[in-house]
């Protein structure tokens, strides 16, 4: 068996560490004897936008986003939509979250227009949030480390991926952070996340190899590792949010 | 003559300092924070009786190492500097430095400030202190929870140089695009220095690079080489910018475990002889060019300039060497992925196999986001290191990181107790050996500290 991972915008959108999703999920598919391959996708028309099980969206500087928005909205926008739409999953984080968004509204400029993959609509705030973020969800804690000053509001099609504990989340006010709609999520969680949060690594696994392989039983791994760092980084978030 | 605001904030940031002093603290902040809040000019009241001037050095990685350089290069032309050496670079640290040197009349003894300047305070300091030079080594992604991102930082300090005065010279790496730009904006003279030995380098850009785009015209720049991130020999097809000339250049260079050996050139370089630099590392010797560039602007002699180089001794966690039960420790401070893959890049060199002390914290001064160390190249290192111990604040995160960069978990190990650690890895080493400490800001002062109290290195703030 084997992965397809999607990197997107890997030299422009890489400016937080957000690599290490990548390096999660390569990882944790290689341990359990899948194959892996992971290329970049950028700037420029993609001619196998239908070749990735999984893509990977990071977030960037200004620069990087608006040269990515002016990118995706053209062709690749709408092949990225596709790969969706034929069983594809989708793991945003900060920047990448946003453009998957409807749109972006800045505070004294005409809203810019995003993929409006995620039913989700992100606005300036005037104070940035920066901390570390704990978040709660049904299927376990989402730890990680925030630094955005867009308000993410979720509609009624996208869910939220967590309630947060300490920090801010998707806007400072809801107490949501993050939204899944389908295969699709984004989130607000640097740190990188997906090491951090295994879980979340194993699910997106899961539905990237059930795109050309069915439904896929992933043995369990030895995450010690894992669940140390998180209960470290847990108790950090609690005592210095 | 100082005005009497000015005398009272020297005087209360002296009797500030006597008093930790006698406690036996430290005092490289807070007397200048204390000076600072009685009379917000106090820089530029103190500063402005420098008879040579101020130099601001400034970048994201190298500045403490060029700064001291520098300082040592104008020592050695019979000048005294004021230096803020310990690394305390925000305002309060310039501050400091110069009440350690002035008299209670608030006249400085010296003749020229050396300021090393943390790149996001440079803006408000240059326009404090009207410096006469402005080196600034590099830029690079790092702390992102406190200086955000590097682009909106580069213009800053951009918008800040373009304010200052013609008769101010700036010092600029040539190689590094985002720093070459910093001077797009100025008619006044700049100085460029840059390595132009082709053997240096790769021709591949490399995974993570902050600046792949042209800082004029935002399209995509070409490399015919790439030495480290985004420096290099770089170019823009589109609007024609490209690397600029250097003024002072490094045109071979042999890289060795204990030092570099150089040749310079460029127009105001003019000898030929090899210059050593005594501490490893390319990083270093883009450091040395740095120093070497400054000193010309300053009219130092180079012969001079080349002599203070050859007796440097680094600074606190620059690659410092500290002899401890029958083994050598590597102390080298580690902030962003650029400084940690140089870092790297100079250890894989010596051909040995590492055995590691590596801690991470993640206050303030760290960074408080420890996303970064997803960008290092762990990945390069792992399948060199020899044995690990990791300790710190966030050891759970580095440990981590170290085994998805493929370090098996017999050679790994988290000691938390910094003492137990350090006693941990040296045990680990056969007598004799090198033992590399990789580690964060405040997670080395931590370390140094218990060094400190088995007497094997001076307390930090007597260097």
């Amino acid at each position: 068996m084997d992965l397809r991972i999607a990197h997107l915008y890997p030299d422009l959108m890489n400016i937080y560490g957000d690599r290490g999703n990548v390096i999660a999920l390569a990882q944790r598919a290689k341990w359990r004897g899948l194959a892996v391959e992971i290329r970049p996708y950028s700037v420029g028309e993609w001619t196998d936008a239908d070749w990735p099980d999984v893509w990977f969206f990071g977030g960037g500087q200004d620069q990087g986003q608006d040269i990515v928005g002016a990118d995706l909205g053209a062709k690749n926008g709408a092949a990225l939509r596709r790969a969706v739409e034929q069983g594809a999953a989708i793991f945003s984080v900060c920047g990448g979250y946003q453009l998957l968004g409807h749109e972006y509204v800045p505070e004294d400029a005409p809203p810019i227009a995003g993929l409006g993959i995620l039913d989700v609509t992100t606005r300036a705030g005037k104070r940035r949030f920066v901390g570390n973020l704990l978040a709660d969800s049904p299927d376990g804690q989402l730890i990680g480390f925030e630094n955005h000053s867009g308000r993410t509001y979720l509609g009624d099609r996208a869910k939220p991926l967590g309630t947060v504990l300490v920090g801010n989340g998707n806007n400072g006010e809801d107490k949501t952070e993050g939204a899944v709609q389908g295969k699709v999520i984004g989130c607000y969680l640097h740190g990188s996340c997906l090491p951090k949060n295994p879980w979340l690594a194993d699910r997106l696994l899961a539905w990237a190899l059930g795109r050309r392989h069915g439904d896929v039983r992933l043995e369990p791994l030895d995450d010690r590792s894992e669940q140390a760092a998180r209960e470290q980084a847990t108790a950090v978030a609690r005592a210095r949010p | 003559m100082p005005d009497a605001l000015a005398l009272l904030a020297n005087a209360a940031g002296k009797l500030t300092r006597e008093g930790l002093r006698v406690t036996g603290r430290g005092a490289t902040a807070l007397p200048g924070l204390v000076a600072l809040t009685v009379d917000p000019d106090f820089i530029s009241a103190l500063s402005s009786a420098l008879p040579h001037g101020v130099v601001c050095v400034s970048g994201t990685n190298g500045k403490t190492t060029t700064a001291r350089m520098l300082a040592d290069m104008t020592r050695i032309a019979g000048w005294q500097p004021i230096h803020n050496r310990s690394g305390s670079n925000l305002d309060r640290g310039v501050a400091a430095a110069l009440l350690a040197d002035a008299s209670w009349s608030a006249e400085p003894r010296g003749d020229i400030g050396l300021f090393e300047i943390d790149e996001a305070s440079l803006p408000r300091v240059v326009q404090r202190v009207r410096p006469r030079l402005v080196v600034v080594t590099n830029l690079f992604r790092d702390q992102m929870d406190r200086y955000f991102e590097l682009d909106a930082l580069a213009k800053k300090i951009a918008d800040a140089l373009a304010s200052l005065p013609a008769d101010t010279t700036l010092v600029l790496n040539a190689d590094d695009p985002l720093v070459a730009g910093l001077a797009l904006r100025r008619d006044a003279r700049t100085i460029y220095f840059g390595v132009d030995d082709d053997a240096v380098g790769g021709t591949v850009p490399q995974a993570i690079s902050d600046a792949t785009r042209c800082p004029r015209c935002r399209s995509p720049l070409r490399y015919e080489r790439v030495v480290l991130a985004h420096i290099g020999a770089w170019s823009c097809d589109s609007c024609g910018l490209a690397r600029p000339a250097r003024d002072v250049a490094a045109t071979k260079i042999v890289l060795g475990s204990t030092g570099s050996e150089l040749v310079l050139g460029g127009p105001i370089a003019g000898v030929f002889e090899a210059v050593r630099v005594p501490i490893p590392g390319l990083y270093n010797v883009y450091n040395a060019l740095a120093a070497l560039a400054a000193a010309r602007a300053l009219d130092l002699g180079l012969t001079d300039a080349i002599g203070a180089l050859t007796s440097f001794r680094p600074a606190f966690g620059r690659l410092e060497t500290v002899d401890f039960k029958g083994r050598t420790l590597r102390l080298v401070l580690v902030k962003n992925p650029a400084g940690f893959n140089a870092a790297i890049g100079a250890l894989l060199e010596t051909g040995r196999r590492p055995h590691l002390l590596a801690a991470l914290n993640d206050r303030d001064a760290d960074g408080r986001d420890v996303s970064w160390i997803w960008d290092a190249d762990f990945e390069t290192l792992a399948p060199s290191v020899e044995h690990a111990v990791i300790t710190g604040e966030r050891s759970r995160d580095l440990a981590l990181r170290f085994k998805y960069a493929g370090l098996a978990t017999e050679r790994l190990e988290v000691v938390d107790d910094p003492s137990a650690a350090i006693e941990r890895a040296v045990g680990d080493a056969p007598e004799g050996a090198e033992v590399v400490v990789l580690a964060t800001y405040t997670a080395m002062l931590g370390l140094r500290a218990e060094l400190a109290r088995t007497g094997a290195v001076a307390p930090f703030w007597e260097d």
